[in-house]
């Protein structure tokens, strides 16, 4: 039992990581059809944004800790606004071309923070707390996973008010359904997209000092590796959808969870569902048909 | 309005080399058809003479082209220009955004080094054996990728990939010597492919599969099969509507640019005497797709050129890194310049944004200056086939 | 006659290398219901998208003397054209208030105008759009160009695929949106072309083959036949 809850609370904090890296990635491709391959490394660059801080101002402090949180996303939210409007804007509408822009800059920038910080993983540390475990149902929880999975819950529902209840949540939603008419109401849809760059971004960077806690180190592959996954995900929820996201990264992080477990192929077992949802349902779980 | 990103690629890539026009001048037709193949010939000869002569580039080969370092750099380079042209098959002529075909390459190098490892299997058996796996394997995969098109296509083939990369990390069985990669065991392979003193017959080999691969891939492309791939890229629905097989199609050139890669794969486990995880990931992948779009998306010499200019780039950049002229530098280069990857990633990004149609379309564009009349005449023919198409 | 709120002069457009706009030039003028007509398939819708922009296109397009054929689409939207495009375009996952709130674009938007005129919208204002009837999703659609204060109003097939009951109510509004601003007008019902349309364009094979009167030119059923290819008794029914 204990086991079973273990795992559970585990694959849930897995999926917090999978959906802060997914709801980008899904709110980008719905709203322009990019496929974001440089996301990692916004997610990289807030991890290591974040630890450079907790590094200078002392790692074990909950201000210090708090203060990594927001310059990991802030530096995830700049340095993806930058890349729309430096790179991805400049090849509107050609979404191979924007894919490919991507592909460079995750290889430019993968190489560029080997460089700077070495290749090798950078263990790290945090404010005690996180370090410790609690007891549920009998089953020793690492703090961190509660982080993770709190973090992801309000970045959830602060993406789902945004989109709700501001303007340009309202220009999102409509463009992703149907980009062209909302330029037929008179609206600079452009705007949107350094914004959902930027919103991804943030999430990206703060999932990316989560993720360090997560896994205990910062690495120049730890966006690449988590990127992966949120693809699948993406895939999985169906491009575009939010809530998808959510869903697919708790399927997917909980099952891998308890496959690797029980069986040791735990990402295998996600290509295999993978597989089985594009056969059955081949714009994902509550992706709108093509 | 949802425009599929098939459509949209088929839109931006305007300087592509469509089929040649059919009602040429008899003349012409002929020209265009020897002058390329006389000058492949020549480049073939001299490049198989290589290891025979003592030409000297500094900065650009590790020494003289008859010393077996310098043979081993080239000879990788001809095999991942050979892969590279496999990847052209896919992306450039059937427009099929794979992020998984290191896979293909995988099940050559990983699957024979194994069937070499495990059976007392002689080398070409061994060879038989490894490339009908890997066709089954692309197939599975393939058949199932296929039902769905674009990002999604992109990011299944992506899936499987990683599938296969986690495989051989795990090291079930101990068969793929998980991060540490598997030694070639050369029991069963002739002694003229082993060993330094021969690294010049692995270079001929390296050449041989060049030249097959480049011969199948031009194959496939005037077939007819070529020709319904490239229409589906460019209108799926109007080849459904006049009664083709998109998906048939689709999946035989999926298999055959496997297969290609498979057979590469095996190519390279001789020359490296190993195989190693790297080859498995996304990463290399993704290298394959830079390589082709700096060669120039479409062009069959242009993906060979990427991929052996992308291979000795990052050779000779690893050693420029290594250099003291870098180590020299404030950090602020410093750093920057001993990434061979950055380089070639900025450099990427680079001929994404300013150099449409890679190297093959500015030597295009060249051409086109000089001889600006025969080309217009192409044009027009192009246009019309397109418009027809 | 004033001069016209909107000329084109040699219009092409292409989607996807498809050239699907020949070269088409027309007026409308400043004032009334200005209707293209022709087959289906000859470049009507095709044509409006080219004026806004949604397709590529070459040509010279000016709106009350100003060039718009370089402008972006949302430009020219915000210029003063409002756009009902063929098969509605509702945002589907939007409520039908989000719908129109997304519209508004003049400081003052006139809600009470379409309140008046769409009385059935202001009660489902809170339900999805996506699960309206067809007739109430054109209404949504109509409402949204009406918010704002338009020189043109570009209308794409509103009676397509409405049943006849609804198509009068639509033509109703119509008419009521003709007295606010000049209206392009797609459609293939003649009674409702009879009703509304002061000035006909006819396109054939992407390029304008007639341009006149309105009546004069329903009067004459040999010629809607030679035009259009069809009887006027037989689409009337």
């Amino acid at each position: 039992m204990s086991t079973i809850v273990l795992l559970l609370i585990t694959g849930l904090g897995l999926g917090a990581l999978y959906f802060l890296v997914a709801s980008g990635l899904s709110l980008i491709y719905g709203l322009m059809g990019v496929l974001n391959f440089a996301h990692g490394s916004f997610l990289t660059l807030g991890a290591f944004a974040g630890w450079e801080v907790a590094r200078r101002l002392g790692a074990d402090s909950w201000g210090v800790f708090g203060l990594a949180l927001v310059v990991g996303a802030a530096v995830g939210a700049a340095f993806a606004a930058l890349t729309e409007l430096l790179l991805v804007r400049r090849l509107y509408e050609r979404h191979i071309e924007q894919v490919l822009v991507t592909v460079g800059l995750a290889l430019a920038t993968v190489a560029l923070f080997e460089g700077t910080w070495g290749s090798d993983p950078e263990f790290i540390e945090g404010p005690a707390w996180l370090r410790g475990t609690t007891d549920v149902a009998g089953a020793p929880v690492p703090n961190d996973r509660f982080l993770a999975i709190g973090a992801a819950v309000l970045v959830l529902i602060g993406i789902v008010l945004f989109l709700r209840y501001t303007r340009f949540g309202l220009i999102i939603r409509a463009g992703v359904e149907n980009r062209a008419m909302v330029t037929a109401l008179g609206i600079d849809v452009r705007k949107a997209f350094t914004l959902v760059f930027a919103v991804g971004g943030a999430a990206a960077g703060l999932g990316g000092v989560l993720a360090s806690q997560y896994f205990g180190y910062v690495s120049p592959h730890l966006g690449a590796q988590l990127l992966i996954f949120a693809f699948i995900v993406t895939v999985i929820g169906g491009l575009g959808s939010l809530t998808g996201a959510a869903v697919a990264a708790v399927l997917v992080a909980v099952l891998q969870q308890f496959a690797n477990y029980y069986w040791g192929y735990g990402d295998l077992v996600v290509v295999l569902l993978l597989a089985l949802v594009l056969l059955v349902r081949p714009s994902g779980l509550l992706g709108r048909r093509a | 309005m949802t425009t599929t990103p098939t459509t949209q690629q088929a839109s931006s890539r305007s300087d592509e080399t469509a089929p040649l026009p059919a009602d040429d001048g008899a003349r012409g037709a002929a020209r265009r058809r020897w002058v390329p193949l006389a000058t492949g010939l020549a480049l073939v000869v001299l490049l198989a003479c290589l290891p025979l002569l003592a030409i000297s580039l500094p900065g650009v080969l590790p020494g003289p082209t008859y010393t077996p370092g310098t043979l081993q750099v080239l000879a990788l380079a001809l095999l991942v220009g050979a892969l590279a042209l496999s990847y052209h098959l896919l992306f450039g002529v059937a427009g099929l955004l794979s992020f998984g075909h290191a896979l293909y390459f995988a099940v050559g190098v990983y699957g024979l080094a194994i069937v070499l490892d495990r059976t007392d299997l002689p080398l070409l058996p061994a060879a038989c054996v490894v490339l009908v796996g890997g066709i089954a394997v692309a197939h599975v995969v393939g058949a199932i990728s296929l039902r769905v098109t674009g990002i999604s296509f992109a990011m299944v083939t992506l899936a499987f990939a990683q599938a296969g990369n986690v495989l051989v990390r795990r090291n079930p069985a101990g068969a793929t010597g998980g991060e540490e990669g598997l030694a070639l065991d050369t029991t069963h392979v002739p002694d003229v492919l082993v060993g330094v003193a021969n690294t010049r017959n692995l270079y001929w080999l390296a050449l041989a599969v060049l030249v097959v691969v480049y011969a199948i891939v031009l194959w496939v492309e005037r077939s007819r099969a070529g020709h319904v791939a490239a229409a589906t890229r460019e209108n799926e629905m109007r080849v459904r509507v006049v009664g083709g097989r998109p998906y048939l199609v689709k999946l035989l050139v999926f298999v055959v640019a496997a297969t290609l890669a498979t057979a590469v794969g095996m190519a390279y486990l001789l020359l490296q005497s190993g195989a190693v995880p790297r080859v498995t990931s996304a990463d290399f992948t993704l290298t394959l797709l830079v390589m082709v779009v700096l060669g120039g998306v479409g062009s069959r010499w242009g993906a060979v050129v990427g991929g052996v200019l992308y291979t000795l780039l990052d050779q000779r950049l690893g050693a420029l890194a290594a250099s003291e002229a870098i180590a020299g530098l404030p950090s602020v280069l410093r750093v920057p310049l001993s990434e061979p990857l950055f380089i070639l990633g900025t450099l990427f990004v680079l001929v994404v944004l300013f150099l449409p149609g890679g190297i093959a379309g500015a030597a295009q564009r060249l051409a086109h200056r000089s001889g600006r009349n025969r080309d217009r005449q192409r044009e027009v023919a192009r246009d019309t086939i397109e418009e027809s198409a | 006659m004033t001069e016209p709120i909107l000329r084109v002069t040699n219009l092409r457009a292409t989607v996807a290398g498809q050239q699907v706009v020949e070269d088409v030039t027309f007026d409308v003028p400043a004032t009334g219901v200005t209707a293209v007509l022709g087959r289906n398939g000859v470049g009507k819708t095709s044509t409006l998208k080219a004026l806004l922009g949604l397709y590529a296109r070459t040509g010279e397009v000016t709106l009350a003397g100003e060039r718009i054929d370089r402008l972006s689409t949302d430009r020219i939207v915000r210029r003063g054209v409002g756009y009902v495009p063929e098969d509605r375009e509702v945002f589907a996952g939007l409520t039908v208030a989000e719908n129109l709130r997304l519209a508004e674009r003049d400081a003052a938007p006139r809600r009470e105008l379409v309140a008046d005129l769409f009385p059935d919208l202001v009660r489902r204002s809170a339900q999805r759009a996506g699960t309206l009837s067809g007739g109430q999703q054109q209404m949504v659609s109509l409402a949204r160009a009406l918010l704002n204060d338009n020189r043109l109003l570009l209308v794409d097939e509103p009676t397509k695929g409405l049943a006849p009951k609804i198509v009068g109510q639509v033509a109703t509004a119509l008419a009521e949106a003709a007295a606010t601003a000049p209206v392009l007008l797609v459609e293939q019902n003649l009674e409702v072309i009879e009703r509304l349309a002061t000035t006909v364009v006819v396109i054939d094979a992407g390029r304008v083959v007639h341009t006149g009167d309105a009546a004069e030119l329903l009067d004459d059923p040999d010629r809607i036949q030679r035009l259009l290819g069809v009887h006027t008794s037989e689409n009337a029914a």
